[in-house]
């Protein structure tokens, strides 16, 4: 990819680029501009406004029933005392998300979407205006149960983290790999189930996720287990360390796939064939 | 589906592009579309014969150019076209590699009929 200038000729697109030809009467424009810019422009605002509260807003994604609330109300109940944390919640239907959350005493905004199968940065921005972020450490979004949709949504978020839960397909980053490329860490879920199913390896979901070149790690946990969620802490701990030292030095966290997304699809680069119009042809 | 909501965005940027250079009518769109950008191109072209309708590019047609996924070598150097969910390196199995393309959605080209201009 063109890491130098922040255009958007990569070259795996260049042949296709300078294979434009001119045609009569019609003038060419080379636009080369990534099409979720709308939504693009609303999470890059979004995260200006969590970096100016100093917050590590994480992102967690899985399949619908992989234990991302439990795993919510785990995570609080560990560092209560220790760590300020707001919750937002994604669903079609429903506020019985927000209410566990709310009932261990920890701010929680529920945002129902109706049909729509992901969070994007403009519901999340409207969520924002609900919630005061002062003092807080750690927001964590819960995105809408979906392996599919929500990971081409950048809601302005630092972190992605992606549950596979040992009842589901240890192939699952084979099948879905748009999403499992975009985690920095994925936990393997509900392993306290794992005596009882015979047919789900921690290694081969492991080696599904080294398949798409991911170097993210990856962890076991089972919320029902508090001792084994020594290692998540341990993870959002630094993550928080790191965002903190790096809102010191001016700059952000993103993602580690928006990261890429930012260099290969940058700004637009606009620019125009001169075609004469035919009448003026000799 | 989002494939909807992309085409808004897609329609938006191709008509403030004809608006900007005067054009009588949108003629062609050339969108890449990668292996891995998430996004279905079938839907897509659907989503565009709903949304175009009573816009400039009623009668543009719509190009959706596959690009494939394709990976460096940080290990052998060598660059290569590899499937949607193995991006490890075809040639020495190294897991070290970089996406060099295949994940994009991006608008390419826009024909524009200026030609009374």
């Amino acid at each position: 990819m063109c890491n130098t200038c922040g255009c958007s000729i990569t070259p795996g697109n260049r042949p296709l680029v300078l294979a434009e030809k001119p045609r009569d009467g019609v003038s060419t424009v080379t636009v080369l501009k990534n099409l979720s810019s709308k939504n693009d422009r609303q999470a890059e605002h979004n995260r200006a406004h969590f970096d100016r509260h100093g917050v590590l807003v994480v992102n967690l994604m899985s399949s619908p029933g992989s234990g991302k609330t439990a795993l919510l109300e785990a995570t609080i109940k560990r560092l209560a005392g220790s760590l300020k944390i707001a919750v937002i919640e994604g669903d079609l239907e429903t506020e019985n998300d927000a209410r566990r959350i709310q009932a261990l005493g920890v701010t929680a905004f529920q945002i129902t979407t109706g049909t729509a199968c992901h969070l994007d940065a403009h519901l999340v921005h409207n969520a924002l205006h609900q919630m005061d972020l002062t003092n807080l450490d750690v927001l964590f979004i819960e995105n809408v149960g979906n392996l599919v949709c929500p990971a081409s949504f950048d809601l302005g978020h630092h972190r992605n983290v992606i549950l596979l839960s040992v009842t589901e397909g240890d192939d699952k980053p084979a099948k879905y790999p748009v999403m499992f490329r975009a985690a920095d860490l994925m936990l393997i879920s509900k392993t306290d189930l794992l005596p009882y199913l015979d047919d789900f390896s921690p290694n081969r979901a492991q080696q599904s996720l080294r398949n798409l070149a991911s170097k993210a790690p990856v962890l076991e946990l089972s919320a029902h287990q508090p001792q084994n969620l020594d290692v998540w802490i341990n993870w959002l701990h630094d993550a928080l360390k790191t965002h903190r030292r790096q809102l010191a030095n001016h700059q952000t966290q993103r993602p580690a796939i928006a990261r890429d997304d930012v260099l290969l699809h940058g700004e637009a680069s606009l620019r125009l064939r001169p075609v004469m119009p035919e009448s003026t042809r000799p | 589906m989002h494939e909807l909501s992309l085409c808004d965005d897609l329609l938006g940027q191709v008509l403030a592009l004809g608006r900007q250079h005067q054009a009588r009518s949108i003629v062609g769109i050339t969108v890449h579309v990668g292996g891995l950008s998430g996004v279905e191109p079938m839907l897509l072209a659907t989503a565009f014969e709903i949304c175009r309708v009573g816009t400039l590019a009623e009668q543009a047609r719509l190009v959706l150019e596959p690009i494939p996924v394709r990976v460096h070598c940080n290990h052998c150097g060598i660059e290569s076209e590899t499937p949607n969910n193995h991006l490890q390196c075809p040639v020495c199995q190294s897991p070290d590699t970089d996406m060099v393309s295949g994940d994009e959605l991006i608008l390419a080209r826009v024909e524009l009929d200026t030609a009374c201009v």
